[in-house]
């Protein structure tokens, strides 16, 4: 079900719809001014009824994270709050546009959960490759405070505001909130240990919530609307997991790009409606919301008896057309992720496509944990002789073990990023590596791109 | 010695405002290292001394932020830097032979600098430019939906 909103990209197509005129035009910082004279509490209420669900992939209910943060704030350990806009997914770009066409959403946003989680400063951290996202959120900022709606007194509400963007400076691993405080604190980006958990001892050692930028560009319209309201534009509203959100298709199909909707968005609908059918034949699989989630092949048939899996109203039906969401994608056994969806048609080879990620999840692991580090580059090893025909049907069996072994055996979840991708690709994929091993690559089309 | 390093006036008043923004100066670490390498190139040996000391951390954990990170250059580059991004998405649309195209016409294998010292050519792991692929960032820039003739007019403009 394919229902299209407006909320987050209204402006996307207007004339300097980044600047702040355009904004407050359509109703903005008027949230952030009425955020500021609620009582945290009602606030923090408002936002579980929303039911937003971490846009960045782990998915987890924001306003239940709000709630985590140690209350009231003690004077000698402020809060903080941290904005995840790392973007560095493979197939994820959907943060990106936001801060390019929408800034000043991010900007009332970070207002508003300054004052939900007891902060008086925000960090927006940023892929420093992303200039003009920079650009674009400096600018907004400077708006919003030139106006008055930042600083001392915003809207001349004793709650003192201040938000800045800090730039990493290549390091997917970044984008793992861990890490992300680490080098939002001028170190290495390597993940801490969980607990003590960010709530807790966050930024510089102080209570912090770490929240993904579409995560927080949704809240002034969650409140725009009511909690409850905006929930319920979702089809998935009853598995609490409401509003509307950004969602994202690439690869093989004639019309790549961003679009919102309410949740409930199908990979048919992603694939077929709005990207305008698979390119270079037919459809051959899919990978939901960015690498890490599992892929899913489009012969693949829902097996849900149970009246208790989320999934039992598609049983028997096709992948493509269960609603993307945070639980019915973990049953499926792969994960929501960013709903940025890869796809890949009939004429790519999959295990090239394999070894095209497994070489980005070598060059991205932080090192720190030896599971990870050595085991990806073990992984894009065997799989560079399989690619260059080399490969045997045993090294088939060491991909598996090498996947299994780093599972669980990491400090943060990078290592699950890259085996549970892995044991999808050999799982869904068997028969195609089989038949690339045995003929040396002259059962694939050899390539990627048509 | 060396020469000690310093930076320019402007990028002197950048850097107290970088240091206004956070509640220790440790957290300016990276910001600042940007900051040098934008008026060096790269961060050299005296760079990283340099940004120790004004920041108060040891030369090693400098040194240890600087390495980490890929954005750092850790010897000087070209006067523009090119990065093809080959990442999935981009490779589904191409990326490949982008690349190829670039490494032919500039005579050199990614990640080497042109002999001239204008280009250096660079791979990149997906820069969030997925829906437009392929892509490839000169310096600041992002081109998107590239085509070999696109590319060609990309690289005559920075060779001329």
């Amino acid at each position: 079900m394919l229902r299209l909103t407006r909320y987050l990209t209204k402006n996307y197509d207007t004339p300097d719809g980044h600047k702040l005129a355009v904004y407050e035009k359509g109703g903005g910082y008027q949230q952030a001014k009425r955020a500021l004279g609620m009582t945290r509490e009602a606030l923090v209420e408002e936002m579980k009824a929303a039911n937003i669900r971490g846009r960045g992939g782990a998915g987890f209910a924001m306003g239940v994270k709000w709630s985590f943060m140690p209350w009231p704030p003690k004077p000698e350990r402020p809060h903080y709050l941290v904005i995840n806009a790392d973007e560095g997914e493979p197939g994820t770009f959907k943060d990106r546009t936001l801060m390019e066409k929408n800034p000043h959403a991010v900007v009332e946003g970070c207002i508003i959960g300054c004052f939900g989680i007891g902060a008086h400063a925000a960090y927006i951290y940023v892929r420093d490759e992303l200039h003009l996202s920079k650009a674009r959120l400096w600018g907004a900022i400077e708006e919003a405070r030139a106006k008055g709606y930042l600083g001392k007194r915003p809207f001349g509400i004793d709650y003192p505001v201040e938000v800045y963007v800090h730039t990493g400076a290549g390091a997917y691993i970044c984008g793992e909130e861990t890490s992300l405080l680490n080098s939002l604190e001028g170190k290495r980006g390597e993940p801490r240990l969980k607990p003590p958990f960010p709530a807790q001892f966050g930024a510089f050692g102080m209570p912090t919530t770490v929240n993904n930028l579409e995560t927080i560009a949704a809240v002034p319209t969650a409140l725009e609307l009511g909690g409850e309201n905006f929930s319920k534009l979702s089809s998935l509203h009853h598995l609490k997991d409401g509003g509307c959100r950004l969602f994202g298709v690439s690869g093989h199909v004639n019309n790549p790009g961003i679009f919102e909707a309410a949740v409930g968005v199908t990979l048919r609908d992603l694939i077929y409606e709005y990207g305008g059918g698979v390119k270079h034949g037919k459809l051959l699989a899919v990978i939901p919301g960015g690498s890490s989630c599992p892929i899913l092949r489009a012969d693949e048939v829902v097996n849900a008896p149970s009246d208790k899996s989320p999934l039992h109203p598609w049983h028997g039906q096709s992948v493509l057309d269960v609603p993307l969401g945070v639980d019915t994608f973990r049953a499926l056994g792969t994960m929501l992720g960013t709903c940025c969806a890869i796809v890949l048609s009939d004429k790519a080879c999959p295990v090239l496509a394999m070894h095209n990620l497994m070489r980005f999840y070598r060059h991205e692991s932080c090192g720190q944990c030896t599971p990870c580090r050595e085991g990806s580059a073990w992984i894009h090893r065997i799989l560079d002789r399989i690619v260059h025909g080399e490969g045997t049907l045993e090294e088939l069996d060491r991909l598996h073990e090498i996947a299994d072994n780093i599972m669980g055996n990491t400090i943060c979840a990078f290592g699950e990023g890259t085996a549970m991708p892995a044991l999808g690709f050999l799982r869904k994929f068997r028969k195609e590596f089989e038949a690339y091993i045995q003929t040396k690559g002259r059962s694939s089309t050899g390539v990627l791109t048509p | 010695m060396t020469e000690q390093f310093a930076l320019t006036a402007e990028r002197r008043t950048e850097l107290e405002k970088i240091l206004a923004r956070y509640p220790n100066r440790q957290a300016a670490c990276i910001p600042v290292l940007h900051l040098c390498q934008e008026q060096e190139g790269w961060v050299s040996e005296r760079v990283l001394r340099w940004v120790a000391e004004q920041l108060g951390l040891s030369a090693a954990h400098v040194q240890g932020v600087a390495t980490f990170y890929t954005l750092f250059n850790k010897e000087p580059v070209g006067k523009h830097q090119v990065w093809v991004c080959r990442t999935l998405s981009c490779a589904l649309n191409g990326a490949d032979q982008v690349l190829h195209h670039c490494e032919k016409r500039l005579g050199i294998h990614a990640g080497e600098t042109t002999k001239d010292g204008r280009i250096t050519l660079r791979t990149a792991e997906c820069l969030a430019s997925c829906g437009t692929a392929p892509m490839m960032q000169v310096d600041r820039d992002y081109h998107e939906g590239l085509t070999l003739e696109k590319v060609d007019a990309i690289l005559d403009r920075l060779t001329r």
